[in-house]
């Protein structure tokens, strides 16, 4: 499509913005820039995500993938989804760790370099949620160091989104 | 009537409701199978187990059908020899139950990666074994012979964001030889943790199943247990309910169709039909107090009540999306790039798709008209009415039009459904009693199946067969010897999932 055809898209159905999103926009800005400073001091221009689907129920994963939409244009703050482990800042785990993921999980996290983090998202990646005390589970990401916790079943992409800054505010603390 | 039909139904009656459950002895069940290759035999819907019977489910000309069969020695007669279909699920059964199937096609375990703590977990005689020591043995896979083959594995961390999943690829050159698939990494011990509890508690492992068809999985397990217990639920709780269900419908659909147009590189489409996904999130959220809408749905009737401005948010987003598709839909016809890159990719074959039962979008694209929706029905959708759009080319295409064609239904059943909600309670109470019950729902992915046996109040065995069960195997069939480059593509336009068929 030329950018011709994208324009006049664009005028007639009006633009790419949810309306719903717009009390939250200031909220995206203020975001936007306390990332920027924090990010760029510890890892440089941008934080890279690799995601371990450890065996939910896929409703995080959903939510994930809203997050990278066009909506909630994940990248504007620095953050990117990537698939190797090896360029990846951040583990973000979801479900409730079955016991044949296990494995999986460990490799990848060796895989990645220094400094790195992991967080937990969804109930049931923080401590099993409804699958606890199952025989096919390890009642949440419990192998490995976990940096950080969104709680929801499953977070709303802004809840993601919140929770990931948090991450960075507190390793970008001063005199490191 | 076809053999395997006539030998089932001439099976004592159980009392499964409301279709009943043929008893077969070992000799029936074994003459069953054996009819089952016959081109007018009944299509397989799902093959489970208890502690000592096997079930199997079968559409007959669109009616449920079920046969069992009663375990000894630990073995009951294999179906797979006839119907391929069944594979998986005998895998599965042995996994869990300990159960062997006799003369069973593929006796590799399937959801048993070697990382549990016992064999068997269901099974009768899950006590008496040993508990597992050592590492997980690698799974096996099929060998490759030939000149110039490769084999790649892709998985189980594989995509940016995904689900579980190990792909076993045996490429010669840029062609894709063979596709293997190996799920079970996301198996949760979702059975095992539904009994024992009561059917309302059990109603959020059965919407945790397959979080993109949450409503269509806690529906078909309602239904189950209002058959099983002869609850009916209040008319308010039967038309949100099928709110909820045209909802998520449509969000899949508008889902599955941007990470379709996201591969085949129509980032403007890709962005437009992104984009109203969202906002049909965002509705749900605001009508019913949860994005996906989960756990919304309980036995008995809904768990929440349409919010105050609900169907005012609902509406709007509609709206919004009917007032743009026609121009999305066009584009799609106009560019002549996009058509050769969707046209003949991944062709799945009508017979193929027949012999695997496949419902929904991968069924309709490949000429299958079958909606659980209509046949063999559920309220409110009878009366509503309800054309199912097909198409006969079985690729990417084909299948992204289906999805396409039903959202203007969906927005249609939406309207209809939100113009004349009736008043009224929201839930009916279940009793504490006993029964046996088999319930259908139909997801933007195809048909899905709950079956309950409830006793005394509480759940004592459930199964769960998400449409993608028969799904995986036909993306293997429609992939083979296709181009390895297009494997994404295809992919993404049977938009599968590995957590239901995980359980
Ligand atoms: S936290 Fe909830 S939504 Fe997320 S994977 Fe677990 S069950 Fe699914």
């Amino acid at each position: 499509m030329t950018i011709w055809q994208r324009l006049r898209h664009t005028l007639r159905h009006g633009p790419a913005t949810l309306p719903a999103a717009a009390p939250s926009a200031e909220t995206a800005a203020a975001l936007a820039a306390r990332l920027d400073a924090a990010a760029q001091r510890r890892l440089g221009r941008s934080l890279a995500i690799r995601h371990v689907g450890a065996g939910g129920c896929d409703g995080c994963e959903l939510e994930l993938r809203a997050l990278t939409g066009i909506v909630y244009d994940l990248e504007r703050f620095g953050l990117r989804f990537v698939t190797s482990p090896r360029h990846a800042d951040i583990l973000l785990a979801t479900g409730p760790l079955t016991r044949s993921m296990a494995e999986a999980l460990a490799r990848t996290h060796a895989a990645m370099g220094e400094p790195k983090w992991v967080v937990a998202v969804g109930d049931c990646a923080i401590d099993g949620g409804v699958f606890k005390g199952s025989y096919a589970c390890l009642g949440g990401i419990t192998t490995l160091p976990v940096d950080l916790v969104i709680r929801g079943c499953p977070p709303t992409p802004w809840q993601v989104l919140e929770g990931l800054r948090a991450l960075i505010e507190a390793n970008a603390a001063p005199a490191r | 009537m076809s053999a395997a039909a006539a030998i089932i139904r001439a099976g004592a009656a159980a009392d499964q409701r409301p279709w009943p459950r043929h008893a077969l002895s070992r000799d029936r069940w074994q003459a069953m199978a054996a009819a089952l290759g016959a081109a007018d035999a009944p299509s397989l819907q799902g093959v489970w187990a208890e502690a000592e019977r096997v079930h199997a489910l079968f559409l007959d000309a669109g009616s449920p059908l079920s046969a069992s069969v009663e375990i000894a020695g630990g073995t009951y007669p294999a179906l797979s020899p006839h119907c391929p279909a069944a594979s998986w699920f005998e895998r599965m059964i042995h996994d869990l139950f300990g159960h062997a199937a006799e003369g069973g096609r593929d006796v590799r375990a399937w959801l048993d990666h070697g990382a549990w703590a016992t064999a068997a977990p269901l099974g009768p005689r899950q006590a008496a074994l040993p508990p597992r020591v050592g590492a997980p043995e690698p799974p096996e896979f099929l060998l490759a012979e030939g000149e110039d083959l490769n084999q790649i594995g892709l998985g189980p961390v594989a995509g940016a964001i995904a689900e579980p999943a190990h792909l076993r690829l045996t490429a010669q050159g840029e062609t894709l030889v063979r596709l293997e698939v190996r799920l079970g990494y996301a198996h949760k011990g979702t059975l095992g943790l539904m009994r024992g509890t009561p059917p309302r508690a059990a109603a959020r492992f059965a919407a945790r199943l397959s979080g993109s068809a949450t409503v269509a999985h806690g529906l078909a397990y309602a239904h189950a247990v209002e058959a099983a217990l002869g609850v009916v639920p209040p008319p308010r709780a039967v038309a949100l309910r099928a709110v909820m269900a045209e909802l998520e419908r449509i969000r899949s659909h508008l889902d599955a169709a941007a990470a379709i147009l996201a591969e085949a590189g129509a980032a403007f489409l890709e962005t437009r039909f992104g984009w109203h996904r969202e906002a049909m999130h965002e509705a749900a959220g605001r009508a019913f107090g949860h994005r996906l809408m989960m756990d919304g749905v309980a036995p008995g009737g809904l768990a929440t009540d349409l919010a105050a401005d609900g169907a005012a948010a609902i509406r709007a987003a509609l709206e919004a999306l009917a007032a743009e598709l026609p121009d999305l839909v066009r584009r799609l016809d106009r560019s002549a790039s996009l058509g050769t890159r969707m046209a003949g990719i991944g062709r799945l074959a009508p017979d193929l798709a027949a012999g695997f039962g496949a419902s929904g979008p991968v069924g309709r694209a490949s000429g299958r008209g079958g909606d659980a929706r209509l046949v063999p029905g559920y309220p409110p959708y009878p009366a509503l009415g309800l054309e199912v759009p097909t198409r006969a080319g079985g690729d990417v295409a084909a299948r992204l039009r289906v999805r396409l064609g039903e959202v203007p239904q969906s927005t249609r059943l939406l309207r209809a459904l939100l113009d004349a909600l009736p008043d009224g309670t929201i839930a009916t109470a279940l009793p504490a009693a006993s029964g046996e019950g088999l319930g259908v729902a139909e997801s933007s992915r195809g048909t899905v199946w709950h079956w309950v046996r409830i006793e005394g109040g509480l759940i004592a065995a459930a199964f769960a067969r998400d449409p993608d069960w028969l799904h995986w195997p036909l993306l293997e069939a429609a992939m083979r010897n296709g181009m390895l480059e297009d494997l994404p593509l295809c992919a993404a336009s049977f938009g599968l999932t590995s957590s239901g068929v995980d359980l």
